[in-house]
């Protein structure tokens, strides 16, 4: 059980990490988890560690970039920015999404016909 | 494509773990500080602030550990852990990991060295190019099938419709034809005589100058000679200047036009166990011709030709020539791969020779699985501990195969090294007449083999003791004292089954051993026909100083005279070929006998002088020898062997009896049989024609049977001889024993292989028996001291402990006879003298067996003997 809800939460966080980065430009892991605890308003208790996790994945499938930059508070950090075929993943994880979760959500509204 | 891209950036990221390692520290040292200040800037306390930060990052060292897991190769390292781990248990019980090591690098080691061999005489072709189109023409009509007559060669060069090319050697050159004298010690060399085209045939250059021309290949044509690779080094220090200056060989002035290469070995392929120094040119005339069936024919096919339908060409082309010239002798072509007839001969042996090694590897696994059951045995706590720790089984199958493969790799290495060393004594070995075994070398095809063979052997040995380890519960395991438990009674069971499979497979393996060396030693105990011990041969023939047969013959008195007359020679005498050296025949037949022409009597034939019978020890049965006065000017006489007295006058007394050869030669005199093709096989029909009446021979030996030693019958014949021939070389003098050692080599080195393995096999059981039976013992150490102490003696014990190895050792003679029972009906195509079942082998090998598993069984018993009562039931 555990070890299926990760690994919704994985492709979940993928695509919220493409997602932000589209949607905010280059940011830094700190940015990264902070915008999408905001979002989420906390719904999504991850450790914020687990980000990295993550972004070692999409930067080794070449969906997003990373360059070493100076912070808000003038500090040497990795930014990340999403690339080409990362935008490509995102349209289509987006597509994924939506399809899934409208099928879910007709699924869910469903009620007893009797 | 991507799938491909992620796993070269795993693979990058493993490689570049420390970099990366450290860019993470520095990201999540900013995250933490960027934490902090927020976590400040919300108004909490500094250490408060730290506090949170850290909960809120979470546990650094797991994420750590999760980021080498997700980017990098998780498999290798946990692979880099186990082979760690693997180290320090192989370094703490360093007896084990070296015996080990040994015995699988023996196991190995012999299996990549036949491998090497099998892989260059069966499985590579021959060192040409296109070997595959290669192809040689035997005639079935000759004695012994193998050469043709030059005119049907001509022929069938025009006529056939299957090769691209037709070439041919000459097949009766004799060892050292050739005298080279000039700058430097005379030496005798030997010359293989080729038609023009036989090296474009085989698809060979020359490394320097050119081939022979159509004109150096006519009759008294320009007089040439090629060197071989060998010669030219030895003789010629490497100097390419030699091509166009002219050598003095047999007294004539003879110009170098080329050097063959190295590669290209005219003995290994046609004439193993000889070596071979020049070529001269074969001209394809009506003279040559005339000689009979002299060439041996190799031929290259047309593109896209197989060998079924050129040997349907054949049948056809074949009747066609001989009906058309009745003059001729006779001819059956016979096509088969040029691969075919220089090693298929060896096939089944080099197979079985496969087959041995391996059983040997089995013997080798079921030894070491042994090994590591025994191991496992003293490590149940250990493994029980991990377990306890949360080691999956998995995890710890995965651990014991790596340990087994280690092991079998490192014995690998050895095994390489064994392999090398054998492949270099191979390739030194002299006088064997197995072809291309100046080939055989470890290249990459065996390094692959044996790498395969390492991987599985490794999983092989160590599958059953890996599978074996964590059945055990660890509470069971945890507790367990040394007084058996279930868990080492099934331990038990498997290692005795183990060793079953080890004595039944040295079994099958001394069985066969068994068989081929009774086998060889009827071969060294066949009549030869004459007597090989102590017979020194050497060439002095007349040379061009001697051009008449009265001068000759004159040679021949003085040349006998001298060494009659030297101290230490009991016999001498001369003739053109030693036993087993040649094959010329001829047809043969008494006088007013008529026999149709595909039944005509053939005979082998040597040209020998007055004393050559004595010398050789060929005995005379009815007649009398030649003497010194069978000469030009007396009656043409002949002696023949019995097969042949019997053929032509069957029942009658051939001495006195006249045959057809040269216009009619009187029988003086019937003498034995010898063995001139093989040892193994009756050589049929011979004649002997004194060397004083004819002048049809290309050598001449002079044969000396003496009580000296070799090196000191050569310095004396050298001095007595020095009037005649001031140029003998030292080097110049073979012993009879020789080439009977060269025809049965093969054979010896088939033998001495199996023997090597069988031995090796039988260590392996006795180790495999006395490991178990001590196992036991050891196990057992509180029971014996029960049954001491209840009054057991000593020898009761003793017996006891025997009877059960004697238990496994018949369980798996039964199992191994039975095997080979079966299995040696295989082997019948190398036998001699004895059946695939002989009583001997199979009774003696059973009593080895016993003996061994005895003794094996007999030192664990001594010690459990003396073990003390009072200390075995104080222990544990």
């Amino acid at each position: 059980m555990a070890e299926i809800r990760s690994e919704i939460m994985q492709g979940t966080l993928d695509l919220m990490v493409l997602q932000t980065l589209d949607a905010m430009g280059p940011l830094h892991g700190y940015g990264i988890a902070r915008r999408i605890e905001q979002l989420s308003e906390n719904a999504l208790v991850v450790n914020q560690g687990t980000i990295y996790l993550c972004l070692i994945r999409l930067l080794q499938k070449k969906w997003i970039k990373a360059t070493w930059g100076t912070s808000e508070n003038n500090r040497k950090a990795k930014f990340y920015s999403i690339s080409k075929s990362g935008q490509k993943q995102l349209k289509a994880e987006t597509e994924d999404w939506k399809r899934i979760s409208g099928v879910i959500g007709r699924l869910l509204e469903l009620t007893p016909g009797r | 494509m991507s799938r491909l891209n992620l796993l070269v950036a795993r693979i990058v990221a493993f490689f570049k773990r420390s970099d990366l390692d450290r860019d993470l520290d520095n990201e999540l040292e900013a995250h933490l500080c960027l934490l902090v200040e927020e976590n400040i800037a919300r108004g909490l306390s500094p250490e408060e602030a730290h506090r949170t930060a850290h909960l809120k990052l979470g546990n650094l060292v797991s994420l750590k550990e999760a980021h080498r897991e997700t980017r990098g190769l998780p498999v290798i390292d946990t692979l880099l852990q186990d082979l760690r781990f693997t180290f320090r248990i192989l370094r703490r019980d360093l007896g084990f990991t070296f015996f080990a090591i040994l015995i699988v690098g023996l196991g190995i080691g012999a299996s990549a060295l036949i491998f090497s061999i099998v892989n260059t005489l069966l499985l590579r072709p021959l060192p040409f190019k296109d070997a595959d189109s290669l192809v040689w023409m035997a005639n079935k009509q000759s004695v012994p099938e193998q050469t043709t007559q030059v005119g049907y060669l001509l022929d069938a060069r025009e006529a056939n419709r299957s090769f691209e090319e037709l070439g041919a050697y000459f097949a009766y050159y004799n060892v050292g034809d050739i005298k080279l004298t000039g700058d430097g010690e005379p030496e005798r060399l030997t010359g293989i005589p080729v038609s023009q085209n036989f090296f474009h045939v085989l698809g060979v250059e020359p490394q320097i100058g050119r081939l022979f021309t159509e004109e150096e290949c006519r009759i008294n044509g320009p007089a040439v000679v090629l060197l071989t690779d060998g010669l030219w080094r030895r003789r010629f220090g490497s100097n390419p200047e030699i091509v166009g200056k002219p050598l003095r060989l047999n007294e004539q002035s003879v110009i170098v036009v080329g050097v063959m290469p190295a590669s290209f070995d005219f003995a290994s392929i046609f004439a193993p166990g000889s070596h071979v120094d020049l070529y001269r040119p074969f001209p394809l005339t009506p003279e040559t011709d005339r000689m009979g069936n002299t060439s041996a024919i190799v031929g290259r096919l047309k593109p896209g030709v197989s060998l079924e339908a050129a040997r349907s060409d054949f049948n056809i082309l074949g009747p066609q020539l001989r009906t058309h010239h009745p003059e001729r002798n006779e001819f059956e072509p016979l096509l088969s791969s040029l691969k075919e007839h220089v090693t298929g001969h060896l096939r089944p042996a080099l197979l079985v020779l496969a087959c041995a090694v391996g059983v040997v590897m089995l013997i080798v696994c079921a030894n070491l699985s042994n090994l590591l059951l025994a191991r496992n045995a003293t490590r149940q706590k250990e493994m029980a501990i991990r377990v306890a720790l949360g080691a999956g089984r998995r995890r710890l199958v995965r651990q014991m195969l790596t340990e087994s493969i280690v092991l079998s790799g490192a014995g690998a290495i050895v095994g390489v090294l064994v392999a090398l060393v054998g492949a270099q004594v191979l390739t030194h070995l002299d006088a064997i007449s197995i072809p291309l075994l100046s080939n055989v070398q470890i290249d990459f095809g065996v390094l692959a083999f044996t790498l395969v063979i390492a991987i599985l052997t490794g999983v092989v040995f160590g599958l059953v003791p890996a599978l074996q380890v964590p059945v055990i519960g660890v509470n069971e395991s945890l507790k367990e004292n040394n007084r058996g438990s279930t868990g080492s009674r099934k331990h038990a069971w498997l290692r005795s089954s183990l060793v079953v499979a080890e004595i039944a497979f040295a079994c099958l393996l001394l069985v066969g051993t068994g068989l081929l060396v009774r086998s060889f030693l009827k071969v060294l105990d066949v009549n030869l026909g004459f007597q090989p011990e102590r017979v020194v041969a050497i060439r002095i023939d007349p040379g061009t100083a001697y051009p008449t047969q009265t001068r000759r013959n004159a040679y021949f008195d003085e040349a006998l005279r001298l060494v009659q007359n030297t101290n230490g020679i009991e016999a001498c005498g001369l003739t053109d070929v030693l036993p087993l050296e040649g094959d010329r025949s001829w047809g043969v037949a008494g006088k007013g006998q008529v026999y149709q022409r595909e039944d005509y009597p053939e005979a082998f034939v040597r040209i020998v002088s007055d004393g050559y019978l004595e010398a050789m020890g060929i005995p005379l049965l009815a007649g009398r020898d030649f003497t010194a006065h069978d000469t030009t000017d007396s009656e043409q006489v002949i002696i023949i062997n019995k097969t042949l007295a019997e053929k032509l006058w069957p029942g009658q007394d051939p001495v006195g009896q006249m045959v057809t050869q040269d216009g009619g030669r009187r029988v003086i005199g019937v003498v034995g049989g010898v063995r001139h093709v093989t040892v193994e096989q009756d050589s049929g029909s011979e004649m002997y024609l004194p060397m004083r009446q004819t002048n049809d021979y290309s050598a001449v030996q002079l044969v000396v049977r003496t009580m000296l030693p070799q090196a000191s019958v050569a310095t004396a014949l050298r001095s007595v001889l020095k009037p005649l021939d001031p140029n003998i070389g030292a080097n110049e003098f073979r012993t009879v024993q020789q080439l009977v050692d060269k025809a049965t080599s093969p054979r010896r080195f088939v033998v001495m292989m199996l023997a090597g393995f069988s031995t090796f096999a039988l260590i392996l059981a006795a180790l495999g028996i006395y490991a178990v039976i001590s196992y036991s013992v050891h196990q057992r150490t509180h029971e014996i001291g029960i049954r001491m102490a209840l009054g057991e003696s000593a020898r009761t014990l003793q017996l006891r402990i025997i009877r059960q190895t004697l238990r496994l050792a018949v369980l798996g003679l039964i199992i191994g006879l039975g095997g080979s029972w079966l299995m040696t009906r295989a082997l019948v195509g190398l036998l001699f003298g004895v059946t695939s079942n002989d009583p001997a082998a199979f009774i003696g090998m059973v009593a080895i067996l016993v003996v061994v598993a005895t003794a094996a069984g007999y030192f664990p018993a001594r010690r459990a003997s003396r073990i003390d009562p009072i200390t075995a039931l104080r222990s544990n």
